[in-house]
């Protein structure tokens, strides 16, 4: 009890007394002008000094409890902000803020003129200056090049064949996400089907397809595919040549004379495909269509494909057509 | 006497009320006809009122568009948007009865509590994300907008997923089974309530919002700090 | 005690003269002056908060099961890296708060950058004897958007994700090289080596930060020992800078602002969500979202993107410049090449080629004003077509019109803002009735 009577009071003197024995300054012209005393904003910096550490406490006990993000946040955010009221009325009131002034700086010409000479005076007595400065640039370039070299292994630079890699092969059946294989009933009008090559590592550009039905009718396809949808049903790569996102949204109008035509169009930059004209680009920057895959119908009834793609898949790339 | 000639003409009054004064056939008469043809047959373009026929859609289609409003639109060319259906509960019940009767698939009964979120979070973003996206905040089909999901009911999300109502490609049950779709219903129903653990949700769009936060909150906030402590040019 | 420490300084580092001399440096006085401040304690909150989630992130791709609390994907596949950005979420005490601190900083840092941008090209700070200092702050504004993008990236999600398959594609679009270069980068194709992520990781935690402690470090050291740009004002001249000592003013304001940063970043990241990936989920290269955008830094990429017809430019059956070049690639390219040559092509026509230690306001200075002001508000309407699905789903102005709109705006709105610009800055000099001096101005 004693001994909290003596922090007390001593807690009581420093809040309560003020601008008691002021430091003894060094003689001579003051360097920085005086400023008015403050005490009132004095207390109120104190009180902000204290809240912000009280806020940090609240910050640690929070904190080993069940640290809900908020109360976090607004904890240590709002100790923060107490030590910025307090810094800036700090500034405002209780220090000075009187202004100075300083030359800006000029330039140097002596030195200027000295650290030339010294480089002219050091190699003075060089007799084939041009000859070294051209060995020693030829030095540093070879061995920077040198240097960079091992960042050609990084990557396969020179084999851009291998971005014109699918893993589609003939007679591979179509597998859906959960790897049932897909048949030629399952893919009605108006349904849009993501499919992939069956046993295949799905993670490759070339793997994923979307597959639709188009009423043979309105089919539509380049002379050399013909045989390429049987009853209708096509499939594309699904990543875009745009941009390489998956080409996720279908537009399958119920009724086709008030609508916009059946596309399948990608969520990025909206690039649209015609399914019914062999992936044309109807709208959106894609440069290029989106590649085919030509499908059969095997004999049970399952959708296998029957080749490669009518392209390359993904993002064009300077002599992606060739 | 009295009192029962009293109550036969209240009843007279009020039975028709309650069993539909316009049959679910004066309804389709009075309201859908015009583009949708007597007896749902649909009526091919070229005239003023045109519209697919509704023969084999079954009530599935019709509660759907009915009680979300989509039906009736003004015109066939018109996107419909949901909103309060003009016809009342009853009224729709009819409609709906009188359109099944043309044949089709019965209104689905989700059980969202049989599918499993964890499966309706991976359905979704495979099959619906690219238009819904991903948070089922809606988002653009050119030619259309696939519709914000935070108004949907389980029967709706279920009926929706059948039909493929307006530009909406539909999954047969060979695709989605009925329980994925309780999976998607359950799924939906946790984005119109999302775990928005780190506070204000900003409409759970991503970038955007958080964009304009950064520069009007934010931004806003810092500007007025470095006002309030630096000087002005007066 | 202050004199037990100096003599401690002085006589270990002979630090005496040069304390003493920082303690009186002299801060000209105005709050726009503040701005490259609050991108600095931007960037310290940014290595701070990087630090922490650095000792919880796991870089790498391998695929895993998730098994925590989040139920939505509970029992899905999905990589380490996205896995251990869910826990720190989820599971790590303060992680969500540290983590979604960390990128409001990096999304307020670069709106910081932008406005002292802004202000330093509007007040014509970046003249000599500063061309150097804005030459390196540019660098830094291009290191920050790539070091942005990379720290979101490296998390995996389908945003994120998708955003990565975009800027492979962008580099795939460069003439003649871009396959090239792509491979190099990823490894292979697309998706690449799974150490792909390890480069974008080191990349993000060390290489591109060092390098912006660097350039930071040169930026400031030219700011001070140059001093700092003043508006022109009574003493103010050429040749004498006022403002504000270090000590005893200036230290405890920068310290407000210091403070203030930091308060509304946390305030931030506890508040208002950022970045929800265990709403996004994992990223796989089938799956695609609606409305996907990258951080607000790079919306006029995807601007320019989505506003470039649909062609690639071919000769023959030679695909020369596949069709992202133009929005991702060469755009920002253009922008980035106009601010560096801004300083040189100002000298030129204006045929100032002094030193100025006074600043512009920019109401005097109408050509600059003017043209800064029309090439702001052409990046600006590219930057705003990012948004055009959004716009088209809550207002309903079908996107095909908008796309005609912006295009028409983007032709239509500069010069106009240019014409206007230059109005209002005569305007506002004719009514200011101010004479300023020649001989206290520019001495």
């Amino acid at each position: 009890m004693k001994r909290f009577g003596s922090w007390a009071i001593a807690g009581l003197v420093l809040l309560l007394g003020r601008g008691q024995r002021r430091r003894q300054l060094p003689p001579g012209k003051p360097v920085v002008e005086g400023g008015s005393p403050a005490p009132g904003s004095e207390l109120v910096v104190v009180g902000l000094l204290l809240l912000a550490a009280a806020l940090a406490v609240v910050f640690i006990v929070l904190f080993a409890g069940r640290a809900n993000t908020q109360l976090l946040g607004l904890a240590l955010g709002l100790c923060f902000a107490a030590l910025a009221v307090a810094s800036v009325l700090t500034a405002f009131r209780l220090l000075s803020s009187e202004v100075d002034d300083e030359p800006y700086p000029e330039l140097h010409p002596f030195e200027a003129a000295e650290i030339e000479q010294i480089a002219v005076e050091s190699g003075q007595h060089l007799t084939r200056r041009k000859l070294l400065v051209l060995a020693a640039g030829a030095a540093g370039t070879a061995l920077a090049v040198a240097l960079l070299a091992p960042l050609a292994a990084l990557g396969p630079v020179f084999d851009t064949s291998r971005l014109r890699r699918d893993p589609w092969r003939k007679g591979m059946r179509l597998v859906d996400a959960n790897g049932r294989v897909l048949r030629a009933n399952d893919i009605e009008l108006n349904t849009l089907h993501t499919a992939f090559p069956e046993g295949v590592d799905r993670e490759n550009l070339a793997a994923p397809i979307v597959v639709v039905r188009v009423e043979p009718a309105r089919l539509d396809l380049p002379a050399d595919r013909s045989d390429w949808a049987p009853g209708g049903i096509v499939a594309y790569s699904k990543i875009c040549t745009h941009a390489a996102c998956a080409v996720a949204l279908y537009r399958a109008p119920h009724f086709e004379p008030s609508r916009p035509r059946p596309a399948l169009v990608c969520p990025c930059h909206y690039s649209t495909f015609d399914p019914a004209t062999g992936g044309t680009v109807l709208f959106g920057p894609a440069g290029r269509p989106l590649p085919q895959l030509p499908l059969a119908v095997g004999r049970r009834g399952e959708l296998i494909a029957r080749g490669g793609f009518s392209g390359p898949v993904g993002p064009s790339w300077s002599g992606v057509r060739e | 006497m009295k009192p029962a000639l009293l109550i036969a003409a209240f009843l007279a009054l009020v039975l028709p009320q309650l069993g539909g004064a316009d049959s679910g056939g004066d309804l389709y008469l009075q309201h859908c006809a015009s583009c949708h043809g007597r007896g749902g047959a649909g009526v091919p373009p070229g005239g003023e009122h045109f519209g697919p026929p509704l023969q084999g859609v079954g009530e599935q289609a019709a509660d759907f568009y009915l009680r979300t409003g989509y039906m009736p639109v003004q015109e066939a060319s018109q996107e419909p948007v949901r909103k309060s259906s003009p016809f009342s509960d009853a009224e729709i019940r009819s409609l709906v009865t009188y359109i099944g009767s043309f044949g089709g698939p019965p209104i689905p009964k989700p059980q969202p509590e049989r599918g499993s979120t964890s499966q309706g979070l991976k359905l979704f973003t495979e099959n619906c994300a690219g238009c819904h996206q991903v948070a089922a905040q809606g988002g653009l089909v050119v030619g259309g907008t696939a519709p914000r999901l935070a108004d949907s009911t389980p029967t709706e999300i279920a009926e929706a997923v059948r039909v493929g109502p307006y530009l909406m490609p539909r999954f047969t049950r060979r695709q989605l089974s009925d329980r994925d779709v309780d999976s998607i219903v359950r799924y939906v129903q946790l984005t119109q309530n999302p775990d928005n653990r780190g506070g204000w949700g900003i409409a759970n769009l991503g970038p955007i919002p958080e964009g304009l936060v950064a520069w009007l909150l934010a931004g806003g906030a810092l500007v007025g700090i470095a006002v309030l402590i630096g000087g002005r040019e007066r | 005690m202050i004199r037990r420490v100096t003599r401690f300084l002085d006589e270990r580092a002979a630090a005496a003269p040069l304390l003493r001399k920082t303690l009186r440096y002299v801060f000209p006085d105005n709050w726009s002056f503040l701005l490259g401040e609050i991108a600095l304690y931007s960037f310290i909150v940014l290595v701070l908060t990087g630090i922490y989630l650095t000792l919880f992130f796991e870089p790498s791709l391998k695929d895993t099961v998730y098994h925590g609390s989040y139920e939505p994907l509970q029992g899905q596949k999905m990589s380490e890296a996205y896995r251990s950005v869910v826990d720190i979420s989820f599971k790590v005490k303060a992680g969500l708060l540290i983590r979604q601190t960390h990128h409001w900083a990096a999304d307020v840092f670069v709106v910081a950058i932008v406005l002292h941008l802004l202000r330093v090209f509007f007040t014509g700070a970046f003249r000599r004897p500063r061309d150097l200092t804005y030459y390196v702050g540019i660098l830094m504004l291009m290191t920050a958007l790539l070091e942005g993008f990379l720290g979101y990236s490296i998390v995996d999600d389908l945003l994120s994700g998708m955003g990565l398959a975009i800027a492979y594609s962008v580099v795939m679009s460069l003439p003649v090289v871009g396959a090239n270069v792509a491979m190099l980068i990823w490894g292979g194709a697309y998706p690449g080596i799974p150490s792909f992520e390890s480069r974008m990781y080191i990349a993000h935690v060390f290489l591109l930060p060092i390098a912006i402690a660097i350039l930071l470090s040169v930026h400031l050291l030219l700011v001070v020992a140059r001093h700092h740009t003043q508006f022109p004002g009574p003493k103010r001249t050429e040749r004498r800078v006022v403002g504000l000592p270090m000590v005893p003013a200036y230290v405890p304001r920068t310290l407000g602002l210091a403070f203030g940063v930091v308060a509304v970043l946390v305030l931030l990241g506890g508040l208002i969500q950022i970045n929800p990936i265990w709403q996004w989920g994992p990223y796989s290269l089938a799956n695609g979202t609606n409305g996907a955008q990258p951080d607000w830094y790079l919306g006029w990429l995807i601007g320019a993107l989505r506003l470039m017809p649909g062609f690639d430019v071919t000769i023959g059956n030679y695909t020369l410049i596949p069709n992202p070049f133009w929005g991702g690639a060469l755009f920002p390219l253009l922008v980035f090449a106009f601010l560096f040559a801004w300083p040189s092509i100002e000298r030129r026509h204006s045929g100032d080629y002094d030193f100025h230690n006074l600043l512009d306001h920019p109401r005097d200075v109408p050509w600059r004003t003017a043209v800064g002001a029309s090439v702001f508000s052409f990046v600006t309407i590219v930057f705003l077509a990012g948004a055009m699905d959004r716009v088209a789903v809550s207002v309903g102005v079908p996107y095909t019109w908008q796309i005609w709109i912006f295009r028409a705006a983007l032709l239509v709105v500069p010069p106009l803002v240019f014409i206007v610009t230059q109005q209002m800055c005569s305007e506002l000099r004719e009514r200011e009735w101010v004479e300023v001096e020649p001989s206290i101005a520019r001495e």
